[in-house]
């Protein structure tokens, strides 16, 4: 019974993530697209679903998967997070580079594209603050609040982002992919108690 | 004046402009006498000028067509229609990148201020089906148009110029 709850619980999770991008495969729009263009797509979805796999590593929700395990699986994919946006960010500039250009100063047209470049930066900086959590783990109360407020912002940027763009990826399994981001990253906020530390004192 | 493209929409919008001027006019002629008999001009769009080529030639068509880019150029001020005036039209299509050459072509517009361009069908690109356009031929201030088409599945979209001379 319990086996069988596990294989299920990770075939939802599988689903949730796989779906959206074998969805976007088959879109009409990639015969019209260079390779450039379909990579840099293809980047942002991956990382897009990957918001969906950090806070769920991280929550230790994945049977097999106990939060110390999937703390450390979380370093790799926290990685894999920044080299997707990074692909996508610079397939997007050789493809179209004076609408990258307006996208960083924000000056775009397009509202989304703003809402893209702040998640940017937000995932950046939440890895940044990854990078030196051993150097600041005497203020650990106030590096989780720090880097759970970041990737909530890089979360609802990015959905605001996705949602508004029409693109490769299906209506559908976009919206059901960036609710399941959203409740995973506030679910584990709550289950992790960050917001209790802001009545704490440090440390 | 022939418009092959003018919707309900256009006629509501103009309506509204006209009953808009003849209330500006009519209620106070002095809050709003400049634009009272002036049609301000068009300005250039956020991103309409992103991978422009200067100089794209006429052409027939762009491609292998399939979908008509259409609009009209009226002088500021009168509002009398331009002949000649050249507008440079290009897009993301099923042929082409916006910065490929052959994605760019341009067309002249008739006597009554109309020009009509066919092309290949617009798709989504960087998040939005849209076409750029191009007035640069110098007698009048440049302009760059970035028209967002209601539906990817339209086959045509529509511009409109309203230049102020040079």
């Amino acid at each position: 019974m319990r086996l069988l709850s596990a294989i299920l619980v990770w075939a939802g999770f599988g689903a949730l993530v796989g779906t959206p991008i074998f969805i976007a495969a088959a879109s009409p729009l990639l015969q019209w697209r260079d390779p450039v263009y379909v990579v840099a797509g293809f980047a942002g979805i991956v990382a897009l679903a990957l918001l969906l796999v950090q806070p769920v590593l991280i929550g230790g929700y994945l049977p097999g998967l106990p939060r110390r395990l999937g703390r450390h699986v979380h370093r790799w994919t926290g990685s894999l997070l920044v080299v997707a946006v990074i692909i996508h960010v610079t397939g997007l500039w050789l493809t179209s580079p004076p609408d990258v250009i307006d996208a960083l100063i924000f000056a775009s047209p397009t509202p989304f594209a703003a809402w893209g470049v702040v998640a940017m930066w937000a995932v950046f900086a939440a890895a940044m603050l990854a990078l030196l959590r051993r150097r600041l783990r005497s203020w650990l109360s106030a590096w989780r609040l720090g880097h759970s407020a970041l990737v909530l912002v890089a979360v609802v940027g990015t959905v605001i982002h996705a949602v508004l763009i029409e693109g490769t990826m299906g209506m559908v399994s976009k919206a059901v992919l960036c609710a399941a981001a959203i409740s995973a990253v506030v679910r584990v906020i709550i289950d992790l108690r960050t917001l209790m530390l802001l009545k704490k004192p440090q440390g | 004046m022939t418009h092959p493209h003018l919707t309900r929409r256009d006629l509501v919008a103009a309506g509204g402009a006209l009953i808009g001027v003849a209330l500006a006019t009519g209620g106070s002629g002095l809050l709003a006498p400049a634009r009272a008999n002036g049609l301000s001009p068009t300005t250039t769009m956020r991103g309409g000028a992103n991978n422009y080529l200067p100089g794209a030639p006429i052409v027939d068509r762009i491609g292998g067509g399939g979908f008509w880019m259409t609009g009209t150029v009226r002088r500021a001020g009168d509002g009398a229609p331009l002949q000649g005036a050249r507008i440079q039209i290009w897009a993301h299509t099923t042929e082409g990148h916006e910065r490929d050459p052959h994605s760019h072509g341009a067309t002249l517009t008739d006597a009554a201020g109309v020009f009509r361009l066919e092309m290949p069908q617009i798709v989504p690109a960087f998040g939005q089906p849209h076409g750029h356009l191009a007035y640069d031929s110098g007698d009048f201030e440049t302009v760059f148009l970035r028209p967002v088409m209601p539906s990817s599945k339209d086959t045509s979209l529509e511009a409109h110029f309203v230049l102020q001379p040079a």
